[in-house]
């Protein structure tokens, strides 16, 4: 084998392991920083041995038996510098030395678990709990992480680096929440998840393109997540929403890179599997028997799209439905727009305009342009130009999208055209 | 990247005798840490070819042959699947080298090949998700 195909294979080995290995050893030293120092010591020897000697049967037994080799001396140097410490009258807890064997037993499940629940720790900011998470779960480098975010490179690694003292001198401990904690600690993972996911899915700065590496990762997280956590509707709920979004990767952007909307999306491309697996999780969160959260009920929602088979065969009524749901766990001026159009497509605009006419004297939403734009389109739906161009019009000063405010300004001009004749 | 882990049929299989109950758990354990590494999208087993059709169509342009099973040559036959979703090809490979031996007496095979996929190119402007299901939503009503 040739020093690059061991690199390489050693990097497909690192994928697989790393999560696993950094988990386990965190639950040894209690403290991810140094874990992950630990894994990447073991790496780092693999990289000198097994371009010769050849890759070991179970590489990931070999990687752990060798960073676990490397944890105990470091555990016995704490604890003799512990020692002294107790001598001069100045105690740490910082480390204890654990029953190892039994502490290296346990389900790797729940070590990933308390891994997930310390990257997402609500003590970091959400750049770094992104940055750490992608790093110490999905195994990427800084450079594959600086590269899906646009950024420099240092940037990540200064990040990280951060991240990992303040979860050290917060001294968070590495455990699964339980009680009411568990429901905000939970939905800071999930809340992490799915902003890589949106990352990748929706935002990117500027004109550049880029391969939806985040999109995978989130993807690829939660799968983990629903097979850990799998008493946690909303984990499901999210699984869901992003098995289907993923669906329709394909046909969301056009040849020459511009976006489809799901109207003029060819539907017999959105790819079936990740459809069903979508439904499978939604049907997961929804057996549970308790209330949906705002996840669950987005994918819900998705759903709908993703079971007719054309457009004109959604069914309106059942996403306004669902966006009243929404609204109630999630209150929102986007989601009660969302329901108003769902509404007008359900039962005709006249009642959608009702729902957004009750908005415009909301003050929050004075600088909203997409209030204005739902309203212009919702109006010449009942014959009220002129009303509407000034909406449009409003609506185009307001946006920061030049390819929206041209949109805009045309529709605004074909209402001024329909107005006069 | 996608990529299939194709298990090739044998004479045992074909002939519709079951798996020993510890093949039967290593598939099973296989399987469940293929999930718990959030890579597997699919795995099925397929039942003997004596149940199966082929379609062939020797003459292009031509109307279809269909024949009934069982087929010939067992390990040109396939008896299960495993997709999974992984970074690199040496991700897939690893996975592949992974899986037990599917059949034991020296017949096991497995092929992996890699699903055609187009390349995923995305770009987008820095919005919520929920404005991009809103913007869906009223480019249907502008067209109803």
């Amino acid at each position: 084998m040739t020093d690059t195909a061991a690199h390489r294979t050693i990097d497909a080995i690192w994928r697989i392991e790393s999560a696993k290995l950094i988990a386990g050893l965190a639950r040894m030293v209690r403290d991810v920083g140094i874990a992950e120092d630990l894994a990447q010591d073991a790496l780092v020897i693999a990289l000198e041995k097994w371009p010769d000697t050849g890759i070991p049967d179970n590489p990931g037994a070999w990687l752990m038996a060798t960073a676990k080799r490397r944890a105990i001396d470091l555990l016995r140097r704490n604890k003799m510098r512990d020692r002294k410490y107790e001598e001069i009258g100045r105690g740490s807890d910082l480390y204890t030395e654990p029953d190892l064997e039994s502490v290296m037993d346990g389900e790797i499940g729940d070590d990933l678990l308390r891994l997930i629940f310390t990257t997402c720790h609500p003590v970091l900011s959400q750049e770094a709990r992104v940055a750490l998470t992608l790093r110490l779960l999905g195994g990427l480098t800084t450079d594959e992480i600086a590269h899906a975010f646009l950024v420099a490179e240092s940037t990540v690694a200064q990040r990280i680096v951060r991240a990992k003292k303040t979860l050290s001198a917060a001294r968070v401990p590495f455990e699964v929440p339980v009680g009411d904690e568990l429901k905000d600690r939970l939905s800071s993972v999930l809340e992490v998840i799915y902003l890589m996911f949106n990352e990748g899915y929706t935002a990117t700065a500027g004109e550049n393109w880029i391969r939806p590496l985040l999109c995978q990762e989130a993807l690829r997280l939660g799968r983990i997540l629903a097979e850990i956590a799998t008493a946690e509707p909303e984990v499901h709920g999210l699984v869901a929403l992003m098995e289907i979004q993923s669906s329709r990767f394909k046909t969301r952007v056009s040849p020459v890179g511009e976006p489809i909307l799901l109207m003029d999306q060819n539907r017999a491309l959105w790819d079936q599997l990740l459809i069903r697996r979508g439904l499978a999780a939604l049907e997961r969160a929804q057996k549970l028997g308790r209330p949906l959260g705002p996840y669950a009920l987005q994918a819900a929602i998705s759903s709908c799209h993703a079971q007719a088979r054309t457009a004109s065969e959604t069914d309106w009524a059942r996403i306004a439905a669902l966006y009243e749901a929404l609204s109630r766990v999630t209150p929102s001026p986007v989601v009660e727009l969302n329901r108003a159009v769902a509404i007008s497509m359900a039962f005709g605009p006249e009642f959608g305009l009702q729902i957004v006419d009750a908005l415009t004297s909301e003050p929050s939403l004075k600088e909203y342009h997409l209030l204005p734009s739902v309203r212009g389109d919702l109006l010449v739906k009942v014959g009220r130009v002129v009303e509407a161009r000034e909406e449009f019009e409003r609506a185009a000063s307001l946006t920061g999208n030049e390819r929206e405010r041209e949109l805009l300004l045309r529709r605004a001009a074909e209402c001024a055209a329909n107005g006069y004749l | 990247m996608r990529f299939m882990m194709i298990v090739k049929a044998t004479r045992h299989s074909e002939a519709g005798i079951k798996p020993t109950r510890e093949l039967v758990d290593a598939m099973k354990a296989y399987n469940e840490e293929l999930a718990k590494a959030g890579v597997l999208l699919a795995a099925e087993g397929l039942q003997p070819s004596s149940g199966g059709l082929r379609i062939s169509y020797p003459i292009p342009g031509g109307m279809p042959n269909v024949t009934a099973g069982p087929f010939e040559e067992a390990n040109e036959l396939i008896a299960g699947f495993t997709l999974i979703d992984v970074k690199s090809e040496e991700e897939a490979y690893e996975w592949a080298i992974r899986m037990p031996d599917p059949h034991g007496f020296g017949e096991g095979e497995i092929e992996l090949r890699q699903v055609f996929e187009a390349a995923e190119l995305i770009r987008d402007p820095r919005i919520l998700a929920m404005e991009a299901d809103l913007r869906d939503q009223i480019d249907m009503i502008n067209k109803k």
